[in-house]
């Protein structure tokens, strides 16, 4: 029956292309968590009033954030293919497509992240000076645990903008769900193809935002 | 033990200075329970702030121990922080950690291996009376108990000094009395010596030895805290000290008997200490002729002994009123004639 209403959908391909946008999307989450992390942290402690309150770098980090942010994501891609092509040497496969992914959502995520770090009590962090806690320590075993629902809340969102964006990259060839709906489904007018590539990509993202909430849940104690 | 002098701060605004803490000296001795008493906005947060540096001073001394505070460098800093514990207002716990990880907490900065961290946390998490919640996360406790861990958390260094910053200022007043009683045993349990700043009289009355009233940033009065509540100075100390006792000092109330023309005698009589326990108005009416009516009175306890007020009036001849007064001077009770005898 299955077979009857997707005529032109070959299920070995759609595995291939599922793992593909998996695997776009696996490690571009862990490096947008990583990089935004560090720059969240970086907006957050340079601020004023904080740990390592410095209005010129404070400048340069909100700028750097905001510039990056401001660039589609399409162009943001054609613009980073020297740079992955010097790193990666290929500009094809979806390899080629994480560098244009992390840098795409590593600044958005970076304002959640400082959002998520001003929320964390002042009184807390007083009483962790108060104790004689160095900066390294506050950071993280204060600031971060303190923040981390938030974190992992904002890591949610940012995955499944980042699974659309995989789906994007598709269209210079990284491979995965977005690839094969625009080659095999759009381009040759199966729709069929385009369907089963949507349904298999709003699974993804249900079970993305499930897991998040699910976790963040969990570690919350307030 | 802790010696400030002449300490002050200011904090610069765009267009102006203000001076929280102005000139301050204080000298705090070991095993005393310090308290410093003002209204809101009198600069005592701010100078708590100062003694740990949570605040760094504009001018002055800080002398703990033989240390000065104010030239240490940023690391010799974070060790003598580590020696003196802080509790707070809102008592600024880790939710994301379990009471047992709250108290382990200042260790682990301290660098205490994991192993000899477990007895120690469990003593103190007995000594504030939590046995058994270790597992609690603090969402889970009442506003005492999380005042609780906030003090084990500030003992978990065997600090020498504690600094209380408006402790009990969020519980309703039994659980204030609870930890006051817990501050009192530790106090004297681990011979620590507390600074506390409060803007309850009641707390200054329940625990203090010991007590400086701010008002703008000065110190207007300090003292034994029975020579303070006793003759307050300053206008300031005054409405303090009648917070204690409303009635007291509302003289109007007894007008009726001071303006009425008969032969007596209204007086306010100050109990100190052991003269508090005496039964003097009955001795009075035994001994002389003379009739004893109590208009007003009211007792306080301190942790130096009790103090109180007594208004009354003596009616009967001017001579025998003469002699009484005289006896209840020579017992050492301290006299304040409202209404002479005509």
């Amino acid at each position: 029956m299955l077979s009857n209403l997707f005529p032109n959908v070959e299920m070995d391909k759609m595995w291939v292309a599922t793992y593909e946008t998996l695997y776009m999307t696996f490690i571009s989450v862990f490096g947008t968590f990583v990089l935004g992390i560090l720059l969240g942290l970086l907006l957050y402690l340079t601020a004023k009033g904080n740990l390592w309150q410095n209005q010129t770098l404070n400048s340069i980090v909100a700028s750097v954030v905001n510039v990056s942010r401001a660039i589609p994501f399409i162009i943001l891609i054609l613009l980073l293919f020297p740079f992955t092509d010097f790193i990666l040497g290929t500009i094809r496969g979806p390899n080629a497509a994480l560098p244009a992914l992390i840098v795409g959502s590593a600044p958005f995520y970076a304002r959640l992240v400082e959002i998520g770090l001003k929320e964390v009590d002042k009184g807390v962090i007083e009483a962790a000076k108060a104790m004689g806690a160095k900066t390294r320590t506050i950071i993280f075993k204060v600031l971060l645990p303190e923040s981390m629902p938030a974190l992992i809340s904002g890591i949610t969102v940012t995955a499944i903008a980042l699974i659309s964006y995989t789906a994007m990259a598709g269209v210079i060839g990284a491979g995965g769900l977005g690839d094969l709906a625009y080659m095999e489904g759009f381009q040759r007018r199966n729709n069929d193809v385009v369907l089963a590539c949507t349904i298999f990509i709003v699974v993804i993202v249900f079970i993305f935002q499930f897991l998040g909430d699910w976790i963040s849940k969990r570690i919350d104690h307030r | 033990m802790i010696s400030i002098k002449q300490l002050s701060k200011s904090f610069k605004t765009k267009d102006q200075t203000v001076q929280a803490v102005d000139n301050v000296s204080l000298n705090i001795e070991k095993g005393d329970i310090f308290g410093v008493i003002g209204y809101s906005g009198a600069g005592k947060s701010t100078f708590v702030r100062l003694i740990n540096r949570l605040e760094d001073p504009t001018d002055g001394e800080i002398i703990l121990n033989g240390q000065d505070m104010t030239d240490l460098s940023k690391s010799q800093l974070r060790l003598e922080r580590q020696k003196i514990g802080m509790i707070f207002q809102h008592f600024n716990l880790l939710w994301s950690r379990t009471v047992y990880e709250n108290v382990a907490f200042p260790l682990e900065i301290a660098g205490v291996p994991k192993a000899e961290r477990e007895s120690q946390v469990l003593e103190l998490i007995e000594l504030v009376g939590l046995k058994g919640r270790e597992q609690s996360y603090p969402s889970q406790l009442s506003g005492g108990q999380k005042q609780r861990v906030g003090i084990a958390r500030s003992l978990a260094n065997d600090p020498k000094v504690l600094l209380c910053d408006e402790a009990t200022s969020a519980l309703d007043p039994e659980t204030t009395d609870d930890i006051l009683d817990l501050l009192v045993s530790i106090n004297e349990k681990l011979d620590l010596t507390i600074i506390l700043i409060t803007h309850e009289m009641h707390v200054i009355q329940k625990i203090c030895h010991r007590v400086a009233v701010m008002e703008q940033g000065t110190v207007v009065e300090q003292g034994d805290v029975l020579d303070v509540f006793m003759n307050p100075q300053s206008k300031t100390t005054k409405r303090f000290v009648q917070q204690l006792n409303p009635q007291e000092g509302s003289v109007d109330e007894l007008k009726e008997f001071i303006t009425s023309d008969d032969h007596s005698e209204v007086v306010k009589l100050h109990f100190v200490g052991h003269n508090a326990k005496r039964a003097l108005i009955s001795d009075v009416s035994k001994q002389f002729d003379i009739n004893v009516n109590i208009l007003q009175g009211s007792i306080s306890p301190t942790q130096e002994g009790a103090y109180g007020t007594l208004y009354v009036e003596f009616q009967g001849e001017p001579e025998t009123i003469e002699s009484v007064m005289n006896y209840v001077m020579s017992t050492g009770v301290e006299v304040e004639v409202i209404k002479h005898v005509e």
